[in-house]
């Protein structure tokens, strides 16, 4: 089984990233939640606050979402939904 | 020069005018199509997770939620109408509201009582002149939509919705706008936005069960925070639907008007022709008709 996860951060007029992670850690709102390659299906919803993605190659990536948003996650594909981001790195 | 003669002269420059006019409106249009198209299919990954989400909700919950619960009685029913600012685009806003119109006759064969919330300067101007009450308008950026302002219309819209009926809240929405099929069709549209159906627009197999999601926090919120959001997103796919088949509507039109002007200097052209051949003629004649008189005069 992959050990990655492939995520979708998208924004409601385009779509921010798109790429394998190997760990995603996104803000709820019943707190932080880490999640990792074969984690059970879920759908969150986000607050304000960073995304932080390890990518595939190990790079670590900082979207900051000033508004909420939703996670989906199934079959290791997850897509974070917010109204707006930025990566800042 | 002859009148008539300059009076063509004159059509063949005034069509020589309008026809750079028309052209260029429509060399921009063509540009604009595919930034709007763009727009659309860049929104759509948004359109496709907030849609699956929400169904994977509505599946997994028996819903009683006021979005979705149907009151079974429609008292009063919104029209959303979206057309554009400006014309010169052919029948793009008449035929949105000749459908809003249709449809309006329809709510009023129920006994429904009809309330309008135009988006686009064209519905407004059709709404005040014909003296026709409105709730609310939105002016400005139909031909290139903001998600903000698609916020403001589903914050505005849902309030209505959740307010009771005796406090002037409406029971359904409508959304009328023109939808993009292709370069050459453009078709006037209608969806129910509230009570929600929720459609999946990428035909996705019936078929397809929807694993069994961890909610966080409960369902209920979880819905709760979601079909606010999958509102804002329908009314925003239809602006800008409604933008990329404005853009679309009017290259057609400056097509077609750039094509009559062509057709005009054509026809004028060959008109001042004649009447300067006719002019030239006319001179000759007279010259030859003098110089006879001359001719017969010295000989006497």
């Amino acid at each position: 089984m992959s050990r990655e996860l492939n995520v979708d951060l998208v924004a409601a007029d385009r779509q921010i990233w798109s790429g394998t992670a190997t760990q995603v850690i996104a803000k709820t709102t019943v707190g932080e939640i880490g999640l990792l390659s074969g984690h059970e299906p879920m759908l969150a919803i986000l607050v304000p606050g960073q995304i932080r993605i390890t990518t595939g190659e190990g790079k670590l990536l900082t979207a900051e979402c000033g508004e909420g948003g939703f996670l989906s996650l199934e079959n290791n594909n997850l897509t974070l939904v917010v109204r707006d981001a930025q990566l800042v790195s | 020069m002859g009148a008539q003669l300059r009076v063509y002269r004159q059509k063949i420059k005034s069509a020589k005018t309008t026809k750079k006019i028309t052209r260029a409106m429509e060399l921009i249009s063509a540009s604009r199509i595919a930034k709007a198209q763009q727009r659309v299919a860049a929104s759509s990954p948004y359109t496709r997770a907030v849609t699956r989400a929400v169904s994977a909700v509505a599946t997994y919950s028996n819903i009683d939620h006021p979005l979705i619960t149907d009151s079974g009685e429609h008292r009063r029913t919104a029209v959303v109408i979206f057309t554009s600012d400006r014309g010169l685009a052919g029948a793009f806003s008449s035929s949105v509201l000749k459908e809003a119109e249709a449809l309006s006759a329809l709510l009023r064969q129920q006994n429904k009582e009809i309330v309008y919330y135009l988006v686009g300067r064209k519905a407004v101007g059709n709404f005040s002149f014909r003296r026709k009450a409105y709730v609310r308008e939105w002016i400005g950026g139909t031909d290139l939509p903001q998600f903000d302002t698609a916020r403001e219309i589903a914050a505005e819209l849902t309030g209505a919705f959740l307010k009771p009926y005796e406090q002037g809240g409406v029971d359904e929405i409508y959304l009328v706008g023109n939808r993009f099929v292709s370069m050459m069709v453009q078709e006037p549209d209608k969806i129910r936005l509230l009570p929600l159906e929720v459609v999946e627009q990428e035909a996705v197999s019936s078929s397809e069960v929807f694993p069994l999601f961890e909610f966080e926090p409960e369902v209920d919120k979880v819905l709760d925070a979601l079909l606010p959001v999958y509102i804002e997103n329908r009314i925003y796919n239809v602006m800008l639907q409604s933008a990329a088949a404005e853009h679309a509507a009017r290259q057609k039109a400056m097509k077609s008007a750039t094509d009559n002007a062509d057709k005009l200097i054509l026809n004028y052209t060959r008109l001042a022709n004649a009447a300067r051949q006719a002019e030239i003629t006319q001179q000759i004649s007279e010259i030859v008709g003098g110089a006879d008189a001359l001719a017969t005069v010295t000989e006497d």
